[in-house]
């Protein structure tokens, strides 16, 4: 091969080499693609992280006027030791693919900051009762996942809680499975209408088997084991 | 630099002067009045030092000092918010939830409308419970007083 010198034969030419060549660019590209890849999903992340930040949520009127400025009372806002909750903290899932999902539903909140459903507090108001059970709902389905990313019921110190406090904790909390938002709701922010029967049944606010799920009958043994194998 | 300090002797001296008169006419001007803390009722309140603001005290209820009394709070009722939509102590102390939170009910006589006539469930009489009940502190006195519960 590559004797004859009338027949000009590159040495890129010769078949050996050229499977080595396709091998190459082949796993150039891979390689190029998963860095890429890597890099994409990083920027994604960090795009998302950033939308995360409590100065992106108090861009939009709706939310500083109304929700942040209640938020601001709360023991998550401030608090003897500093260490806080941001908006991000209760409202976005840490692990990438729930959150994805979760950014992914905030294009509808997108569309109504467009629409301007809640841009009063008259409307915010109005419309609170909707969004508060969007919220508990998600927080019902995920066992409170957030909550737990900082709370975590196995290193509770019932000795330091207050009395009532360990009742409900060793009974609903970890014999019964109940999630931290069925006992936990309007922890930041305040609470839309109720019908706590004040006068008179009051059909137009939030009834109680909504507000107070009725506790699950089954009883599990007392760890916290059950409560988070069910968030998975 | 000497001339100046030497002014502002005399001026400072006069100021004094004129705040002790002012401060003394002041006080005069109380008729007789005092405030319980025994400061001038023109001065402005001193914020109270020392201990701080007062934790609330998380116990077993406390014991009730005449008939009638509105129990004070046995627990801590930091972020327990009372609005026209809703009221977090009958979260707890409703005649629906009472058991399940090993809570006090709210005693019939909340139950009564402005008409005399009683209701069902609780009357918006009653809604704002911090009208009535407070949490328990172990504060002392700011008076001493004689005051003991009936037997
Ligand atoms: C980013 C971490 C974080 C998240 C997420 C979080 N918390 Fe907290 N939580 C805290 C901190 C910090 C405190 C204050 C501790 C302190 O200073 O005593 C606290 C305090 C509390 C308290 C005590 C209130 C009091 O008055 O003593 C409750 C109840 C509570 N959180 C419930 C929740 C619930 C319910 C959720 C989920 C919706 C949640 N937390 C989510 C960090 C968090
Ligand atoms: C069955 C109802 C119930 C469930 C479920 C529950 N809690 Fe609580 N929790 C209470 C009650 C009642 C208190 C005491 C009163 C209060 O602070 O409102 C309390 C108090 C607390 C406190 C303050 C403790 C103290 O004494 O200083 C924290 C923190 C807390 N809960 C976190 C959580 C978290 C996190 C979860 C979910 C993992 C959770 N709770 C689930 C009922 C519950
Ligand atoms: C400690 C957890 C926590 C933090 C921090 C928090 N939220 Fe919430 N948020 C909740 C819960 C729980 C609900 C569900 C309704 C309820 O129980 O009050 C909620 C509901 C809402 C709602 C629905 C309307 C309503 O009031 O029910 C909005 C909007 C909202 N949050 C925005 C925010 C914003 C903006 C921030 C930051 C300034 C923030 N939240 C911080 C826990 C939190
Ligand atoms: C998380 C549940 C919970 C909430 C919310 C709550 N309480 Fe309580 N409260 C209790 C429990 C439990 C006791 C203790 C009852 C006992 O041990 O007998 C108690 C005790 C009391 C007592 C003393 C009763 C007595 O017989 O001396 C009063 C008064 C009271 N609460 C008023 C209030 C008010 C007012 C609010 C709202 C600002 C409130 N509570 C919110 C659970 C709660
Ligand atoms: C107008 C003043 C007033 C208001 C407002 C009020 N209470 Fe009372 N409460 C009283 C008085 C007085 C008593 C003691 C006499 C009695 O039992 O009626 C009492 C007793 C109680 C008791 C003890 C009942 C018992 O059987 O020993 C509880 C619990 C209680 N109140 C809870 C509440 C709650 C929760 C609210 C808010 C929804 C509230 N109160 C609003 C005046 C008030």
């Amino acid at each position: 091969m590559g004797t004859d010198p009338s027949v000009k034969v590159s040495a890129s030419d010769r078949p050996g080499k050229r499977r080595g060549e396709r091998k190459r660019i082949i796993s150039i590209s891979v390689m190029v693609t998963f860095v890429l890849g890597i890099v994409f999903a990083g920027v994604f992340n960090v795009a998302l992280d950033w939308t995360n930040q409590e100065e992106f949520c108090l861009f939009c009127h709706e939310m500083k006027d109304n929700v942040y400025r209640e938020y601001q009372t709360t023991i998550h806002y401030t608090n003897r030791t500093g260490v806080r909750a941001v908006c991000a903290d209760c409202h976005v899932p840490r692990e990438f693919v729930p959150k994805l999902i979760r950014k992914v539903k905030a294009a509808k909140e997108v569309w109504h900051k467009i629409l301007g459903t809640i841009d009063t507090p008259e409307k915010f108001a109005e419309y609170r009762p909707v969004i508060a059970q969007n919220e508990w709902k998600r927080m019902k389905d995920n066992n409170s996942q957030e909550c737990r990313n900082c709370h975590d019921p196995k290193f509770f110190d019932f000795s330091q809680q207050g009395y009532r406090s360990v009742n409900q904790h060793q009974v609903g909390l970890l014999a019964k499975g109940q999630a931290c938002i069925d006992c936990h709701k309007g922890v930041a922010h305040r609470l839309p209408r109720l019908d706590q029967g004040v006068n008179l049944a009051d059909p137009t606010g939030i009834s109680l088997e909504i507000f107070r799920p009725p506790v699950p009958a089954k009883e599990t043994p007392l760890t916290g084991e059950t409560t988070t194998e069910s968030a998975k | 630099m000497k001339k100046r300090f030497f002014a502002i002797v005399p001026a400072t001296v006069l100021a004094t002067g004129l705040m002790l008169l002012t401060g003394v006419s002041q006080a005069s001007d109380d008729g007789g009045l005092a405030t319980l803390r025994g400061a001038p009722v023109s001065a402005s309140e001193k914020s109270p030092t020392g201990d701080g603001l007062k934790k609330a005290i998380e116990t077993e209820p406390v014991e009730r000092n005449y008939l009638d009394q509105p129990p004070v709070i046995s627990h801590a009722i930091d972020d327990y918010r009372i609005t026209k939509d809703a009221n977090k102590c009958l979260d707890c102390h409703s005649v629906e939830n009472y058991k399940k939170e090993k809570a006090t009910r709210v005693s019939k006589t909340h139950f009564e409308a402005y008409d005399g006539k009683t209701l069902a469930n609780v009357s918006s009489r009653r809604q704002f419970c911090t009208q009535c009940h407070i949490p328990q502190t172990d504060a002392k006195p700011l008076v001493p007083n004689t005051f003991q519960h009936a037997k």
